[in-house]
């Protein structure tokens, strides 16, 4: 469990910190709570040439509001997500997805914008900030880009994020109106991956279901909306029958995986239970 | 002797029995103590092994000078290079005459048989320098077919893992009743059945998942050589490594440090300890070896694998007629330390606490290109303790009878013990019934079986089960003679002694040697009350081989039983010896002393006394003692049981199953245990909730997965679930105390109980739930996914894909150091 040799930097601004990925040869990781990439390397999965630690770059960690925009800064703890009380305010799905994961000790060390950036697809915040619209903001070495959640997730533990960039924070949209949200997650033991989950974010006018927003997690190599469910919910009573109805189409578009935990029909038929779920909660059933 | 009441309130507390906490436990848990990765010896050099990452092949080439020339690397072994010397890592239990045992090289020389196996080792001055090697050197397969599947592995024309051999089966074991005289002909008796029930059942493969890596350092000095080993078993080691490699048994010294954790796991031989030995005595340099996780997880022994055919035969009213049981045991690539007689020392226990007239066990020993397997908490018994549970359930079932009713009409009733039963075993003592009772009422069962018919009727989604374990288990392992008679290559007494120091203060020397159980605790109170000095005033060593000469070490729920009555007749000894320096110095008739509370009285002559610890002071100045014995009160004594001692309880499980997605959730837990004597109830306690969770971590999340070419899947605790204290409900625990009488302490074991226990519990809850739906088998582990397919496809949930989770950048796929998948080239983590 030792890694293959690798060089370091650790820069203390975001300039500095491209510099040294720019600096750094053909193969950079960029180390941000390093709750995934040290294990990966460890079990020599990874051996980068150059490893940069985000960790004294300070000016990347915090939330702000502008506007209406929530801005998270990419290297915000889970832990900081938590116990956030603009996130409370604004972005609850967020809080409540982040502290079903992995550990207290991981959750003190893992990031926001790690956990995004890795797009691992049986982690829990890919399909939040999918679900909530979250913009991406890249730093590069010709200044920022933003990118929209729907196309920064590109496939399998890969994002629009090019060689030589860094995600530096992320834009999630507040939820304004009367939201309910709910993450339900389905997993064997409680420091699990996501074997399917479901995000929920539900506007309910008059007994009616206005708007749901539904992201999902592990469905197929990158998160995914629920758009076939999301649209028979819009305008539907807030029933559990209703409910139930829109709920089984929440896998239509979805290609799950078969492995030790479940199989793809399996997983396809869990999707539909956790959507009924996870909506019926989100919309106060 | 008569005690007034007054003398046995001014008496001070008897130690046995109070809830001691643990003084080993400061430095266990904050892990300031000495692990074997802990030492650092001068000039010492680090091993690290290349690992086959096929099943099966031969060794067609292996070019090491790439290694070679990496910076710090001091040399490259390869099974060639070690061929001559490594021997065979040895097989104790030969549990039939003709068992065919093709040998276990340490290090593979022409022919890999499992992933994992040890086929190079770099020798670095740095454990990083090694490891960067091990990606250097490169050895060619020629692939051979997989064999993988025990029922496919016993078939005719199959292909074999060891090509020299005829077969697969490496030995066919059975015990017949009938033809031991201990009970009616099973055959006959299956004939005159009204019923027959027959079910396959199967024990998956289980990880030990120790909570410390192996890990192994040996420094030679001369031609002596000490090795410092994560073990559980230095004594044992001691006597195979000299047999094994040649090093003469007097020049070998094996030290246990702190050893966190085994489980089975680490009784054993490894051939790592083996290979150490060998690099050490051929570059004369210090040498230290400390497995990866994954390396753990792949290439150290694993537990159980078994396939069950089992037959129950009854009348129409549930008297209980034959037992017949035949197994397929997975043996593995190879035969390690006890690998075959695993299922074997399981064989008498297939009749549980039930009065079969008739039984028959036959099992075969099956290689295939897996690890090899071996002692797993319960060693045999879990197997058996799951195959006869889980039968009784399916016969209540087939004769529409309560399965507690049918349990109670065929157990062995209190007033019978001693009870010989139909696998020849002599049950110690206990009362079943009283057990259940109590066990049923901390439960709530009459409330929960409302509940459950409530959800039953009103079509719940999430539906109520009841599960029932109702046990018994053969512990203090173990008689030596019974052991021959099992040709068993070693004894199963245990040794101990005691020695007083000058100040008064006491060294109790054991050779059961923890890791982690808690001796020195439970040991220092012991003696404690033996010898009448306080607590405090103990100090127990173990596990060096120099220290403690003599041991037979720590499985089989076998330390208190056998080790603990080996300290107390070394203090009995003691006692003996200070009686007559007593005597002496009090100028009175042996006859006349009276011993208690650690001073010798002169009965009749208030005032007259002289302590034990006084004693220990006069025999070390040795001025004045009697003529006719040595200047000693120090002793020691060997204790070899004559029987098994057999605990027993009764487990409950109360369990939830979500019929929507299928997972299932403990709602209630209860159990009462019966393991004779407490010494301390804080001790027991605890081996009753971690027994729990390993056994309950069986039926629900536990298991080896090989995919179709026998790479390990579950190479990474991403995808070999080992569930936390977040995962497992309140356990409510409870003991009936019935005395052992085979030995003076009356303590019947405690390190394997729960997990022996639990496991059919279990399960028969989850099927209690869902058996109104049709459902009569779930393999474990119990997926959501199998339970679900179980409830709406019917059958017993089938085989899961053998991927591992995508998760983690798809960590199962690292086999060897440096294979990376394109998939995890991909990993990262911004």
């Amino acid at each position: 469990m030792i890694p293959a040799p690798f060089a370091y930097a650790r820069p203390t601004t975001v300039d500095e910190a491209l510099q040294a990925i720019a600096d750094g040869g053909e193969d950079v990781k960029i180390l941000a709570g390093g709750q995934s990439l040290i294990p990966v390397m460890r079990l020599r999965l990874a051996a980068p040439e150059t490893v940069v630690d985000l960790t004294r770059v300070t000016e990347l960690r915090g939330v702000r509001e502008e506007g209406d925009t929530l801005v998270i800064g990419a290297m915000t703890t889970h832990h900081d997500v938590i116990t956030d009380p603009l996130i409370a305010q604004h972005a609850p799905l967020i809080a409540e997805a982040t502290e079903t994961v992995a550990d207290r000790q991981v959750r003190r060390r893992g990031t926001f914008g790690g956990a995004l950036a890795h797009a691992d697809p049986a982690g829990d915040l890919p399909a939040v900030a999918l679900a909530l619209d979250a913009e991406f903001v890249i730093a590069g070495p010709n200044g920022r880009r933003t990118v929209g959640a729907a196309d920064f997730f590109v496939d399998y533990l890969t994002t629009a994020l090019e060689d030589g960039e860094l995600l530096v924070e992320i834009r999630v949209p507040k939820l304004s109106g009367t939201w309910g949200v709910r993450y339900e997650k389905f997993n064997r033991v409680a420091q699990a991956w996501s074997i399917v989950a479901v995000a929920a974010a539900v506007r309910r006018e008059n007994g009616h279901i206005a708007e749901a927003r539904i992201g999902l997690t592990n469905m197929g190599p990158t998160p995914l909306r629920a758009r076939a469910t999301e649209a028979a919910l819009a305008g539907a009573d807030a029933t559990p029958e209703a409910i139930a109805a829109a709920a089984r189409s929440a896998g239509e578009g979805t290609s799950p995986s078969s492995d030790l935990n479940g199989q793809a029909d399996y997983r396809a038929h869990l999707v539909q239970v956790l959507t009924r779920r996870a909506v019926s909660a989100a919309a106060g059933l | 002797m008569t005690v007034t009441e007054d003398a046995a309130t001014l008496a001070p507390a008897k130690e046995v029995g109070q809830p001691r906490r643990r003084k080993e436990d400061a430095r266990l848990i904050t892990g300031r103590t000495t692990w074997t990765d802990n030492m650092v010896l001068n000039g010492m050099l680090h091993l690290a092994v290349v690992r086959s990452p096929v099943a099966h092949a031969r060794i067609t080439g292996v070019d090491v000078s790439a290694a070679q020339q990496a910076p710090n690397v001091v040399a490259v072994l390869t099974g060639r290079d070690l061929a001559a010397e490594q021997g065979s890592i040895p097989c104790a239990w030969p549990v039939t005459a003709d068992m065919v045992n093709p040998g276990h090289p340490s290090i593979a020389v022409d022919q890999v048989n499992h992933v994992g196996e040890a086929v190079a080792i770099v020798v670095g001055r740095t454990k990083a320098a090694a490891t960067d090697a091990v990606e250097l050197v490169d050895i060619d397969y020629e692939l051979l077919p997989p064999v993988l599947d025990m029922e496919t592995a016993v078939q005719d024309g199959a292909d074999l893992v060891h090509d020299e051999l005829e077969s697969n089966t490496s030995y066919h074991f059975v015990f017949d009743a009938g033809e031991a005289g201990t009970g009616v002909d099973t055959e006959q008796a299956f004939a005159d059945a009204e019923v027959v029930v027959s079910r396959r059942l199967v024990q998956q493969r289980l990880i030990p998942a120790f909570m410390e890596p192996r890990s192994v350092v040996v420094q030679p000095q001369g031609d002596n050589f000490t090795m410092w080993s994560a073990t559980q078993i230095p004594h044992v080691l001691r006597v195979m490594l000299a047999m094994v490699t040649g090093v003469p048994e007097h020049k070998l010294r094996i030290i246990a440090p702190d050893v966190g954790g085994g489980f089975g796991g680490k009784l054993q031989v490894n051939p790592e300890e083996v290979l150490a030995l060998l690099v050490a005595r051929r570059l004369g340099k210090p040498v230290k070896w400390t497995e990866t996780r994954s390396e753990s997880l792949m290439a150290a022994h694993h537990g159980r694998g078994q396939v069950q055919f089992i037959d129950i035969a009854s009348d129409r009213q549930g008297n209980v007629k034959g037992l017949r049981v035949r197994l397929l045991a997975d043996m593995g690539a190879y035969l390690r330390l006890i690998t075959p007689g695993v299922p074997a020392l399981g064989a008498f226990m297939f009749p549980g606490i039930y009065k079969f007239p008739a039984y028959r066990f036959e099992c075969d020993g099956v290689f295939t290109n897996k690890v090899p397997t071996d002692a797993y908490r319960g060693a045999g018994r879990p197997e058996a303790t799951f195959a006869i549970e889980r039968i009784m359930d399916e016969l209540a079932v087939e004769l529409d009878m309560d399965p507690l009713e049918l349990r109670r009409k065929n157990w062995i009733g209190a007033e019978e013990f001693p009870f010989t039963t139909v696998a020849g075993l002599e049950y110690d003592s206990g009362d079943y019934e009283q057990a259940t009772q109590k066990a049923l009422d901390l439960l709530g069962y009459d409330e929960l079986r409302a509940e459950q018919k409530r959800r039953r009727e009103s079509n719940d989604p999430v539906q109520l089960g009841i599960g029932f374990s109702t046990f018994t288990e053969m512990c203090g392992l173990a008689p030596s003679r019974v052991l021959g008679s099992l040709s068993y290559g070693a004894g199963g007494w245990e040794s101990a002694s005691i020695r007083m120091l000058p100040t008064g203060k006491v060294e109790v020397v054991t050779g059961s040697t923890p890791h982690g159980q808690g001796h020195e605790t439970a040991w220092s109170q012991l003696v404690a009350d033996q010898l009448g000095v306080p607590f405090e005033d103990v100090e127990v060593l173990h596990g060096d081989t120099a220290v403690s000469p003599r041991g037979m070490d720590t499985y089989g729920s076998r330390s208190l039983v056998v080790g603990g009555t080996a300290v107390v007749k070394a203090a009995e000894k003691v006692v003996a010896k200070a009686r007559k320096v007593a005597a002496h110095l009090l100028e009175a008739s042996e006859d006349d002393l009276e011993f208690a509370d650690g001073k010798f009285s002169v009965r009749g002559t208030p005032g007259a006394a002289v302590g034990i610890q006084e004693i220990a002071l006069a025999v070390f100045a040795a001025h004045n003692y009697p003529e006719d014995v040595e200047p000693s009160i120090d002793a020691e004594a060997t204790f070899d049981p004559v029987n098994f001692s057999f605990p027993h309880g009764t487990h409950l499980c109360a369990m939830e199953v979500d019929t929507d997605t299928g997972m299932v959730k403990i709602r209630k837990y209860a159990c009462v245990d019966d393991v004779g004597t407490v010494v301390n109830p804080l001790i027991v306690e605890g081996q009753i909730h971690g027994g729990l969770a390993q056994g309950i971590a069986q039926a629900l999340y536990e298991e080896a997965v090989y995919d179709a070419d026998g790479n390990l899947t579950t190479g990474s605790f991403v995808d070999y679930l080992v569930p936390s204290a977040a995962d497992l409900p309140h356990f409510d625990t409870a003991n009936t105390v019935h005395v052992a009488p085979g030995n003076p302490i009356g303590a019947k074991g405690v390190g394997e109980a729960g997990c022996i226990a639990s496991t059919p519990a279990v399960v028969n809850a989850a099927l209690d739930a869902v058996r109104h739906l049709g459902v009569s088998d779930i393999l474990m582990p119990l997926t959501p996914e199998r339970v679900w397919r179980a409830i709406h496809e019917g059958g017993d949930g089938g085989a899961r894909a053998a991927a591992g989770t995508n998760a983690y950048g798809g960590a199962q796929t690292e086999s060897t150091a440096g294979v990376s998948t394109p998939q995890s080239s991909l990993g990262g983590d911004r």
